[in-house]
Formats: structure tokens, C-alpha cells, sequence
């Protein structure tokens, strides 16, 4: 960045989104929207860019929020900050076989089935089965693990022992939580302010897009030393066990740049995500990613956030080379007022200190349905206010999700989104409005019901408010007039197996041993054009 | 034969010298995405955790054993009062651990790669060729340095070194490889073959060793618009 005023602070600019999980039903359709666009190919079998996991459960990968065991994100070392995974010598040390990486089994062994067999099997008593086979190298196997295994809660006790967060709590609320609460939680890269996976990366592969704050693996220079799977405290970083790269997500970054939401957002049914523009100053991420105590760590990436409506960060954001329509979707952006204007949205773990930016309005329904059943009125402000506080199980686990354990910030939140519930219901039901309702929580009518129409009604216009990429070349809208991933060589990601494209032979697709599989192509890798070779099965020459 | 001394030990080094430089400067130019090492940990973790290190660090001293012993003229350690039995006791202990460490090293990736199921799979053809004309070049040079344990046995110092220095004196020094025994023939001409197909192999990863992160601010800032073409 360059500086033109010593004086003015620096402003950078970060495309961030926010969740309201009390919208979130678990429906999977940012997942596979997102794994349809981004890896559907060979290699990526098992990444999900994008997953929705069932709290309380263990996550994906399984157990990842353990941080001891995968030493993800930073520690402070003598009050410095330093990867966990150690600093650089270390690293370099652990070069030729990283004792953190996830194990395939962690994620998941990816698998397909022998569907030939219900064709071609021959005439007898029994149905033919299709038995599941190995993506990984084509022999028999046994689907242990999957996708969402875990999801809703299924498989019971013994796989919610597994989930990091409730193993840090009592073990009554162990006991207790499965019958108290369940919510879904979507996660997908969190672009940290401070990330670690770009820290810990020996290659310079990974970085943090200046102008909008992505983070990217750039495949050309990623030499795939693995380093960044374990870093991320999210894992969030993928490898490619077929191109032998990092992957990740890009948060869309052609559509972002184009001025259009991300799959995942376009394609949430709930409409429960917003992406919008967060000013920040980058000289106080260091500082802040460094707070001693890991429950002022909010409140200090908080601290990091400028406020576009001050002329004086406006001033000092134009200085930094930060585009006038930036500046001014920062000031419309839903994500700055979630975040900072009414305090509900949260970020997810701040203990990593990676200060992330995919930040998550806490659920409150759980705690309305749990009042409801008790035969209280789960709307009225007074029985709502208290149940918050008395719910010590969900508001407990949500601490330890949101902000390392400190209840505080998670209670105010929800009572907010409880006074707004209590708030719009008078209104409703043709009652008086009741302002005490709305000053309680520190806020306006005017604000509550803006925030209510930003949570409840969420136009698309409202949730998306995403600047286009600027361009300084001379006569340039060449951005916006085409996709950045158009072009020769781009965007680096692994081609599909078209010929024409020089790469490194990539090893042979595994044959499914014993099926008549072999030869055949994978419909997951199929591009949808032409007509390539085992799209149809060989024609048998006896049988005609 | 002494034409085929000549194409070997004169003509056949600068021939793969030439392609080892050209190859990889090409290989750079247009594959960049293939310069990766290809870790296969996400299939299997335990026998790597072994083999990895111990293949790769026992190189690392391989390759800083043959500088010594290639590069550094007699006369040098001489001067240095270098005694030739403590010279080469030295490079028989340091060099026949460090030799045995890569070959038990290698030796545990080869059986992992052929009896691994998902590592077996993700072989690809490049590696089928590197693979065994690795062990066999590890397994002569161990052998020669193994032969070197006699008092009247061959001394490199005196001819393969003589030999290799030559080369870059674009004078080679044909006679004295011709001479060297067996063991040390095969080890330098397999070697030259292995140099020859290494720009084409996943040998390549050899070439980014990540050293500048040693110096590197821990996050990196990149512009979306990318620096003018020089």
C-alpha cells in the first residue's frame, strides 16, 4: 500500500460475510452448490469448500477445533505471536513429513459405487447390489465415514464425545446438551485479517489480496509442502491429492469482483448470508491478534474495524488508494452493521487469534422453543431475557464458539435479537410499542426495526452490497466486462483432463478393480461438453 | 573402446548438463503448476513420518559429502594438515551413515509405494522410471564407498574427482575415469541418466526448496493486478 500522507492511518478494504444461524435449516444446498462449481473434480473428492456441520458434533474434519492435537492458528510465545504449528525452522524442519497433517480418514475416504453390476449382472435369484468402491485407488470398500455423517445429530452419544467445544465443558452440560439445543453451522475460508495458513506456508504460494482481503493459493508457485493444512486452525485449506496443490476457497473471488455474491450466498435458500465491504486498519491486526487474554480478543478485532461514516477514515481510506464506490458501499455494507452497529454478529474462534471475517449472528430460536415447551410464552421480552441468562447450556457452548468462553458478548446478542423479536411482535399484533424494549439492549426503535429488516427480510439488495473490482489500467472496465478466470492459463486451478494444455502427467485415474468400470469416464469429472471417451458404455459386439 | 570412453566421460556430460539446464528452464517456463512434490501423506502417515525424513535429511548429507569429496582438491586438505587416513575414515563413517540412512530411507517409500493400495495408485509414470534408477544409483555409490574400507583400494581423490573437476575446465579428463573401477562407473553414468530425466520427474521439487521463507514476513500481501510483464 502505498503511503502518500505519512499522517493519515492506513486503510485497507475486506470483503467479509456474516451468517444468521437462526435461519440456517441444515439444507446443504451452499455445500453442494459450491462443490458443484468448485470441486467436483478428481483430487477433490473429499474437499468441501463449503460444509454445514450439526452443532453439537465434530465438525469436518472430524475433531478440527482441537487444536492441541492439529495445532492450528497462533499462540503467543513470550508475548509474541507465532504459529502454533512453531515458527519457521521448525517448519522447514518438518518439511519432508508434517506430523499435523489430517489423515484422508479424518475427512472422509471418498467413494462411488459399481452401478455396472445392476446391469450387467447375470440372471439369478438375488437383486444385484451396487458395492462401493475406493475413489482413492478403485478396490472394494467399506463406507465408514462420509459427508455430514454426523449430521442432525445422528449417530448419537458417542459422536458427540467427539466435539472439541463440548469436551471443554462440565460434564452435566454434556449430559444435558443433546436434549437442549442443536443448531447448524455453514463454514466455509474465514479470509482472516491475520491468517496463519499464509504464515506458515514455505513456499509464499498463499496471500491476502490487498484490494479486497481474499485469501488465495496462488498454484503456480504452491509446491505442496502441506504446511497450510495444518495452520489453518479451520482446516480450510485443502490438498489436491491428485494435482499435489493446495486448494481453497476463493470466496468466489470472479463473481465477488463482478460485483455478484458468492455460490454459496446466491444459493442460500435461508437467505442467511450477507457480504459487504469492512474497512479495517491493517497497523492494529498485529497488535490485536496479540491481545493477552483470549477473551479480549473480540472486543480488539473490534478495535481493528474504522467506521466509514467518519469523514476522517473516509479521508484516510482514499488516501490508501481505496476506491470512492469502496468507501461508499462500506458505509451501506450489512456486514459493517451486524458487526459493529448492532453487535450481533460474532466471529468464530477468536482464541486462533487469525482475527477471521466470516462472523455468525448467534441462534436464538433454540432458546424460544426451549421457553415454548416449558409453557412460558417465548416471546414476551421478560421470559425471554431471563431464559437467555438461564440457559447456561446453549449460551455456554455458543461462548465457546464465539468468543473463547466469555458469555458476555453472546447474552447481548441475543437479548438484541430477542428485543427485536418482542419489539416487531407489538408492532404485529397492533399493540403499543414499547420503547423500553428497544433501550434495554442499547439500542433505538429506528434501529431495531432496521435491523429487523436487514435479519428478517433480508432484500437481496440489502444483503449483498458488493463494490466491483476496480481497474486502474487506462480505459479499463476490462474487469468487469469479463470473468478473471477467462484466459489462457487461468485461473491455475487443475484443467480438466482436455488435451491441448500442458501440464505434468497427472497420476492415472484409479481403476475399479474387478467392475466394469474401467475405462469409463467419472461423471463428476465431465465438463458437460462433447462426448468423451467411456461416456457410454462399450457396445457388447456378441449380443447383436 | 576408447571412442566409447570418450562418448561416456567427454562427450555424454555436457550432453546432460546442457539438458538438466534446459529442461528445467523450460519445465519452468511452461509447467510451473508441476513443480510440486507430490506428497502422497494424505494416503499414509506412518511409514512417511520414517521414511521421509530419513531418506531426505540422509541426501541432504549425501549430496554434502560428494561436494567435499568432488570439489575439494587433494592438496587443499593436505595443506590443511588433513591426514589421508583421517579423510577417509571420516568420509567412510559419515559417508557410509548418511548413504545407509537414505537407502533404508528409500527403502521404506518403496514399500510403502508398492504395498500401500491408495499410494500405489497415485504412481505415476515418471515415477516408475525414477524410482529404481534412484535405488540404483544410491546402491553403487554405497557400494563404492563400501569398497573403500581396504588400505590399497581405490582413491576417488585421485580419479573420478580429477575427472569431475576437469569437466568444468572444458577439458575432460577422459583417462581417469576410464580407469576408476566398475562400481564407480556405473554409479557416475547411472547418475548422469538420473540427471538427465530429472527436469522431466517430480524430481523437480528438488529445485524450490523453500529457503527464502527463513527471511519472510510471515503474511503475504498481494496486489490483485498483476506486476507489468518485464
Amino acid at each position: 500500500m502505498p503511503r502518500h500522507r505519512p499522517r493519515s492511518p492506513r486503510v485497507m478494504a475486506q470483503v467479509a460475510m456474516v451468517m444468521n444461524l437462526d435461519k440456517c435449516i441444515g439444507c446443504h444446498t451452499c455445500s453442494v452448490t459450491c462443490k458443484q462449481t468448485w470441486t467436483n473434480r478428481s483430487g477433490t473428492e473429499y474437499v468441501w469448500f463449503n460444509n454445514v456441520e450439526t452443532r453439537p458434533g465434530q465438525g469436518y474434519p472430524r475433531g478440527y477445533e482441537d487444536q492441541d492435537t492439529w495445532k492450528g492458528g497462533w499462540h503467543l510465545k513470550g508475548g509474541r505471536l507465532v504459529p502454533r504449528t512453531g515458527g519457521r525452522a521448525r517448519r522447514l524442519a518438518r518439511l519432508f513429513a508434517n506430523p499435523e497433517l489430517p489423515r484422508l480418514d479424518d475427512y472422509y475416504q471418498p467413494w462411488t459405487y459399481d452401478y455396472d453390476t445392476l446391469t450387467t449382472a447375470p440372471l439369478g435369484d438375488d437383486v444385484p447390489t451396487a458395492p462401493p468402491r475406493s475413489l482413492i485407488d478403485g478396490r472394494p470398500t467399506a463406507v465408514t465415514w462420509g459427508p455430514n455423517w454426523d449430521d442432525d445429530l445422528g449417530g448419537g452419544p458417542e459422536h458427540l464425545a467427539g466435539d472439541p467445544v463440548l469436551a471443554r465443558m462440565s460434564e452435566k452440560v454434556r449430559l444435558e446438551y443433546e436434549q437442549a439445543f442443536m443448531f447448524y453451522l455453514p463454514r466455509i475460508c474465514e479470509h482472516c485479517l491475520n491468517p496463519s495458513c499464509v504464515a506458515v506456508c514455505p513456499s509464499g504460494a498463499m496471500y491476502k489480496r490487498i484490494e479486497d482481503g481474499i485469501v488465495l493459493v496462488d498454484q503456480d508457485r504452491c509446491r505442496g509442502w502441506r504446511m497450510c493444512v495444518s495452520g489453518c486452525p479451520y482446516k480450510k485449506v485443502y490438498f489436491n491429492h491428485r494435482s499435489g496443490k493446495a486448494e481453497k476457497c476463493t470466496l468466489c473471488y470472479p463473481r465477488i469482483e463482478a460485483g455478484e455474491p458468492t455460490v454459496c450466498s446466491e444459493t442460500c435458500v435461508g437467505r442467511l448470508r450477507y457480504l459487504g465491504v469492512v474497512l479495517y486498519d491493517p497497523d492494529k491486526v498485529g497488535e490485536a491478534a496479540a491481545t493477552p487474554d483470549e477473551k479480549d480478543l473480540y472486543e480488539a478485532q473490534l478495535g481493528c474495524f474504522l467506521d466509514p461514516e467518519d469523514p476522517a477514515v473516509a479521508r484516510a481510506a482514499a488516501d490508501s488508494g481505496i476506491p470512492h464506490d469502496w468507501i461508499e458501499a462500506a458505509r451501506r455494507s450489512p456486514v459493517h452493521a451486524l458487526i459493529s452497529r448492532y453487535r450481533v454478529a460474532l466471529p468464530l474462534h477468536p482464541e486462533y487469534r487469525t482475527m477471521p471475517m466470516v462472523w455468525y449472528v448467534p441462534p436464538l430460536s433454540p432458546v424460544v422453543d426451549a421457553l415454548t415447551a416449558t409453557g412460558h410464552d417465548g416471546e414476551d421480552p421478560v421470559n425471554l431475557f431471563g431464559a437467555i441468562d438461564s440457559l447456561r447450556i446453549p449460551l455456554g457452548y455458543l461462548a465457546e464458539l464465539f468468543t473463547a468462553g466469555d458469555p458476555g458478548p453472546v447474552e447481548a446478542a441475543l437479548c438484541r435479537l430477542a428485543a427485536m423479536r418482542s419489539h416487531m411482535r407489538r408492532i404485529n399484533l397492533g399493540e403499543e410499542r414499547d420503547p423500553a424494549i428497544a433501550a434495554a439492549v442499547g439500542l433505538d426503535q429506528d434501529g431495531i426495526e432496521a435491523m429487523y429488516r436487514l435479519l428478517a427480510l433480508a432484500k437481496y439488495e440489502e444483503r449483498y452490497v458488493i463494490p466491483t473490482s476496480y481497474t486502474a489500467t487506462p480505459g479499463g472496465h476490462a474487469a468487469m466486462d469479463s470473468c478473471s478466470l477467462d484466459g489462457d492459463g487461468l485461473p491455475g486451478m487443475m484443467p480438466y483432463d482436455d488435451a491441448g494444455t500442458f501440464h505434468a502427467p497427472l497420476s492415472p485415474e484409479p481403476a475399479a478393480a474387478g467392475s466394469g468400470l474401467a475405462g469409463r469416464l467419472n461423471l463428476l469429472n465431465w465438463n458437460g461438453r462433447g462426448r468423451p471417451a467411456g461416456l457410454f458404455p462399450k457396445r457388447n459386439e456378441d449380443t447383436r | 573402446m576408447n571412442h566409447l570412453h570418450i562418448a561416456l566421460w567427454g562427450v555424454l556430460p555436457y550432453l546432460v548438463l546442457t539438458l538438466f539446464a534446459a529442461g528445467a528452464a523450460w519445465r519452468y517456463h511452461y509447467d510451473r503448476f508441476g513443480f510440486t512434490t507430490r506428497s502422497s501423506q494424505l494416503h499414509e502417515h506412518r511409514l512417511l513420518a520414517v521414511g521421509g525424513p530419513l531418506f531426505h535429511y540422509g541426501l541432504l548429507f549425501v549430496i554434502a559429502g560428494h561436494v567435499v569429496g568432488l570439489l575439494i582438491p587433494e592438496t587443499l586438505t593436505e595443506r590443511l594438515r588433513v591426514s589421508e587416513s583421517l579423510y577417509h575414515a571420516n568420509a567412510l563413517l559419515v559417508g557410509g551413515t548418511a548413504g545407509l540412512a537414505t537407502v533404508t530411507g528409500l527403502g521404506i517409500l518403496l514399500y510403502r509405494r508398492l504395498r500401500v493400495p491408495a499410494v500405489r495408485a497415485a504412481t505415476s509414470r515418471g515415477d516408475r522410471a525414477v524410482y529404481p534408477l534412484l535405488a540404483t544409483v544410491l546402491l553403487a555409490g554405497l557400494t563404492a564407498t563400501a569398497t573403500g574400507v581396504g588400505h590399497h583400494s581405490y582413491d576417488y581423490r585421485r580419479g573420478v574427482s580429477i575427472w569431475f573437476r576437469s569437466l568444468f575446465t572444458l577439458d575432460p579428463d577422459v583417462p581417469a575415469m576410464a580407469h576408476a573401477p566398475l562400481v564407480y562407473r556405473i554409479h557416475a553414468l547411472l547418475a548422469m541418466v538420473l540427471f538427465a530425466l530429472w527436469p522431466f520427474s517430480r524430481l523437480v521439487h528438488a529445485f524450490t526448496a523453500p529457503v527464502g521463507y527463513l527471511t519472510r514476513p510471515y503474511v503475504v500481501y498481494r496486489s490483485r493486478t498483476p506486476a507489468p510483464r518485464r
